[in-house]
């Protein structure tokens, strides 16, 4: 009993802990917008009207397969505490391999083959360029936040020469891969127009839950992200944690791309980046690394973004103007953490400093009690209440120098 | 408790500092008055460290008023602290092991540029009061743990002192570094500062403090003037400072009590045993572990434990008990030579099958290694044997299964918590070591290495914990006991080898009065010999 109300709170909290910010940044952007002259009822009203209404649901669920994907994969890593920041080329690596790749198979094989071939290559292409982070991580304890940016700045240069290269659909003048025919893409979903790739990735957000959750590797990797010393002191191979778990976060991120490819666009421009892990990092915190919980922040996402690029413009406000609520939110995030961690301590939501400062302007004088005691040391000049007194040499020397 | 001296004084009035559950300073009043030597006993917990770090400006107390010769001070952070001339030489080093001295020295200067001149000079003139001799250019890693601490004293005393406050100087020292830190003690109070020194061992604080106060629970207990102290004999002053420690427990705890809080000399409480008649439990040969960091090595370490004995491993702190234990617990691998348990080569086996065969390990890093703090302690009960039935089938956990595990274990060693589900890291640190010993000498333990068993926690659990040990070797297990409290060793071991370095330098059987003398002397020689 006593133990299910702690578990009750600890929830209750966790989604406070969680909604509040994403308000507090859609109050302060609304602000914003105001302060440069845009609309933001104008600005939310279209976000909900793009975004929900009508069948623009579907074009938001079909923007979520990707980024709950992508979620997935963060978490993976961001469980055991590696920081895998390379998503952006794991992103592109993958979608490459689909639409570079993907034409060649689907001319020679049934459709279905050559997806899984697709698929499979993608993730081993994503898993592999994550070795170099992860084996100087495991090895030599280099930081892993900046090897797998930097990998990732590659695989976008890389990604981009294919497609300027080998992949270049000759047809067209300009740098962009042979479109994939509609009837090779992934199926739709009967009755919408979502293809099965949004399945595909709920049904991975849930597994995913499963084995972090209730399984023997989850555990694992929750004691290697808790403390490595610890994953050691259990007996944990942490050369292998870090290897796994950076391959299967890059492999995940990199198999977004390609199912972003095969279910959505088709075909993929050199320079073109979406930047999905951008937006998706702060909301896999929000989730505390939860893969379901993730979920609702990422619908939320995809709404904002599906109708947000419309709404920007007949708002008045730059498409750009999306990131800075992302920006809001992941301050405020920090804000309430911050002050959530203090309240459970139990300390003052103020730092001393301030605290100090502000009890002082309430309760100018200090208590009496103090010079009731005073009598009982030797007096001392008041004008200086740092005087060492004679006996001191090491002060003196100090006032000397 | 009326000071009439015309000395200065620091008088803490009132002080009360309270953390959620706990009040960890409760009204504390008293007076450290210069030129004396003011020591403040108590067990862990007792709220000393608290009352510290408040002296030091790290913590604000929430009611009460610390006033310096009668002027109320605000000491809102180190800063302050320092500019008023308090400095603190911690428990644990606070150098920077890659600096030199000297930059060592200077970390808290406040000018742009660097003044190595004026830095020198003053190092000169506070190694000249203390009466040692340190080099500014030597790097501090290269230096033993005495030098280390008389560097830490300069550097308390750096920006000039009128308080030089010691947090357990010589927890971590040998005979003879402990008899070079109080002539500098005594030379630093001859000088006019005033110096609080922490202590938990009675010797200590009779041999080197002027003044006595005792905290209890958060509370003062007891407080024994300057000339009362003067004219107790030792013995009268371990009666006053005892009862003011243990309070009502006293008779509960006894004569352990004495012994608990290093008043007397140690004795072994282990049973005899016939050694030649046991079976080799294991048997270490050359072994040079290897492991990831910097840490100091086992190099060429041979050693046998066998059954239902507690080999007790001397040494001062950091060389190489930890290679030692994670080389024998599998965490670390040997370089060369061979590790041999029950007759079984293991050296190329991993943490988890030693496991199972019996090789258990309490690390002395209980809260980042031994646990898990953000787990429930019904997973950190079991978190050795994840994937094994019948917590885990085909990879799922069975909570029914660890669940009542759990309560077994948490009834069978009186681990205090709130449910089995209870985060580990909110558990005291009496608790935590329960779990841990839990975990590692059930479910088929045959030889258990255990690294400062007893080191930060309270007097009951350290005898708690005592009594464990005694009783699993009692039943036919073998202990590696790595502690660097030589009292321990003494009450515990059959046979105390000196580790130095990461070399074992000798060995003595504990079979009467003299051992301390010569396990020290082994100490002594290997590690003040080669400074």
């Amino acid at each position: 009993m006593d133990t299910r109300t702690s578990s009750a709170q600890r929830i209750l909290q966790g989604f406070v802990r969680s909604v509040v910010p994403v308000l507090l940044a859609l109050i302060v952007s609304a602000l914003i917008m105001l302060a440069i002259g845009a609309s933001p009822t104008e600005f939310f009203a279209g976000v909900w009207k793009y975004g929900v209404t009508g069948d623009n649901w579907q074009r938001s669920l079909v923007l979520m397969a990707p980024l709950v994907i992508v979620a997935v994969g963060l978490i993976v890593a961001f469980r055991g505490q590696l920081w895998n920041l390379g998503y952006n080329g794991q992103y592109l690596l993958g979608a490459v391999v689909a639409s570079g790749l993907g034409p060649v198979l689907f001319g020679v094989m049934p459709a279905a083959l050559a997806t899984l071939i697709v698929f499979v290559v993608a993730v081993l292409a994503g898993a592999v360029w994550s070795l170099v982070p992860a084996i100087l991580k495991a090895r030599y304890g280099t930081n892993e936040i900046i090897t797998s940016l930097v990998m990732s700045f590659i695989a976008v240069g890389v990604v981009n020469l294919l497609i300027k290269g080998v992949f270049k659909d000759p047809a067209t003048t300009t740098p962009q891969t042979v479109v994939i025919p509609d009837d090779q893409l992934l199926p739709y979903i009967p009755g919408t127009e979502i293809h099965i790739g949004f399945v595909i990735a709920i049904v991975l957000a849930v597994v995913a839950q499963f084995v972090l959750s209730r399984t023997s590797f989850g555990l694992r990797v929750d004691i290697f992200g808790a403390s490595p010393k610890a994953a050691r002191h259990v007996g944990l191979n942490s050369t292998w944690m870090v290897i796994l778990l950076f391959a299967l976060s890059s492999g995940l991120i990199a198999f977004a791309g390609s199912i972003d490819i095969l279910g959505q666009f088709s075909y993929q421009r050199a320079d073109w980046d979406p930047r999905y892990g951008d937006a998706v990092m702060p909301l896999v915190f929000l989730a505390r690394f939860r893969p379901i919980a993730s979920l609702p922040f990422v619908a939320f996402y995809a709404v904002l973004a599906t109708g947000g690029t419309l709404a920007a413009q007949q708002a008045g406000v730059n498409v750009d103007f999306l990131l800075v609520i992302v920006g809001l939110i992941l301050l405020f995030m920090t804000i309430t953490e911050y002050i959530g961690e203090r309240r459970r301590l139990g300390q003052s939501y103020l730092p001393a400093g301030l605290r100090r400062t502000v009890t002082s302007l309430v309760r100018p004088s200090r208590p009496g009690r103090v010079s009731a005691f005073a009598p009982l040391a030797a007096p001392v000049d008041p004008a200086d209440p740092a005087d060492p007194g004679p006996t001191d040499p090491a002060a003196t020397e100090r006032t000397r120098a | 408790m009326t000071t009439t001296t015309t000395s200065e004084v620091i008088s803490l009035r009132g002080i009360t500092k309270a953390f959620p559950g706990v009040v960890a300073n409760d009204d504390i009043s008293l007076d450290i008055v210069s030129g004396q030597v003011h020591c403040l006993l108590g067990e862990n917990g007792a709220g000393k460290s608290t009352l510290i770090s408040i002296l030091a400006g790290m913590q604000q107390p929430d009611s009460g008023t610390v006033s310096i010769g009668g002027q109320p001070v605000d000491i809102s952070s180190p800063k302050v602290a320092v500019d008023l001339g308090i400095g603190v030489v911690h428990q644990h080093s606070t150098l920077v092991p890659a600096f030199t001295v000297l930059e060592n020295l200077m970390l808290g200067d406040s000018g742009v540029m660097r003044d190595t001149k004026r830095a020198t000079q003053r190092l000169g003139e506070l190694a000249e009061l203390l009466g040692v001799e340190i080099d500014p250019h030597a790097l501090t890693s290269d230096l033993g743990l005495g030098q280390q601490q008389q560097v830490e004293i300069a550097k308390a005393m750096w920006k000039g002192s009128r308080l030089l406050v010691l947090d357990e100087p010589t927890s971590m020292l040998t005979p003879q570094a402990i008899e070079h830190l109080g002539e500098s003690i005594a030379r630093v109070k001859a000088q006019g500062l005033a110096v609080v020194l922490i202590t938990h061992k009675l010797r200590e604080a009779y041999a080197m403090g002027d003044c006595v106060t005792v905290l209890r629970g958060g509370r003062n207990v007891g407080h024994i003037g300057v000339d009362e102290l003067a004219s107790y004999s030792e013995e009268q002053a371990q009666d006053a400072i005892l009862a003011a420690m243990f309070g009502d427990d006293l008779a509960a705890a006894g004569s352990d009590a004495v012994d608990l809080a290093g008043a007397g000399e140690a004795q072994r409480e282990t049973a005899a045993l016939d050694l030649s008649s046991r079976p080799v439990r294991l048997q270490l040969s050359g072994v040079t572990s290897r492991g990831p960091g910097h840490d100091v090595e086992t190099e060429d370490v041979t050693l046998t434990v066998r059954a239902g004995e507690i080999l007790g491993i001397a040494g001062i702190d950091g060389h190489g008990q930890q290679a030692l234990s994670e080389v024998v617990a599998g965490q670390r691998p040997a370089a060369s030579g061979t590790v041999v348990f029950d007759g079984e080569d293991i050296t190329r086996t991993g943490v988890r099958s030693r496991q199972q065969l019996g090789v258990r390990y309490v690390t002395d890093d209980r809260l980042h290694e031994g646990t898990v703090g953000s787990m429930s302690v019904a997973l950190n009960l079991v978190i050795k044997r994840i994937g094994q039935a019948p917590f885990w089938k085909s990879g799922r956990i069975q909570s029914k299964a660890v669940d009542i595990e759990a309560d077994r274990l948490i009834a069978e060693y009186g681990i205090r918590t709130p449910s089995p589900a209870t985060r580990a890291g909110t558990l005291s640190g009496g608790n935590i070591q329960k779990i841990l010993l839990a975990r590692e000498l059930t479910g088929g333990a045959k030889l258990v290495v255990v690294n400062k068993p007893t080191y930060g926690l309270d007097l009951k659990t350290v005898h708690l914990v005592r009594e464990l040990l005694i009783d699993f070797a009692a039943d036919g297990g073998s202990v590696l006991l790595l502690s660097t409290d030589l009292d321990e060793l003494i009450e515990l071991s059959h046979r105390i080898e000196v580790i130095s370095r990461g070399r074992l330098v000798g060995g003595v059987t504990n079979d009467g009065p003299g051992t301390a003398e010569k396990v020290g002397h082994y100490m002594t020689g290997a590690i003040e010999g080669t400074d």
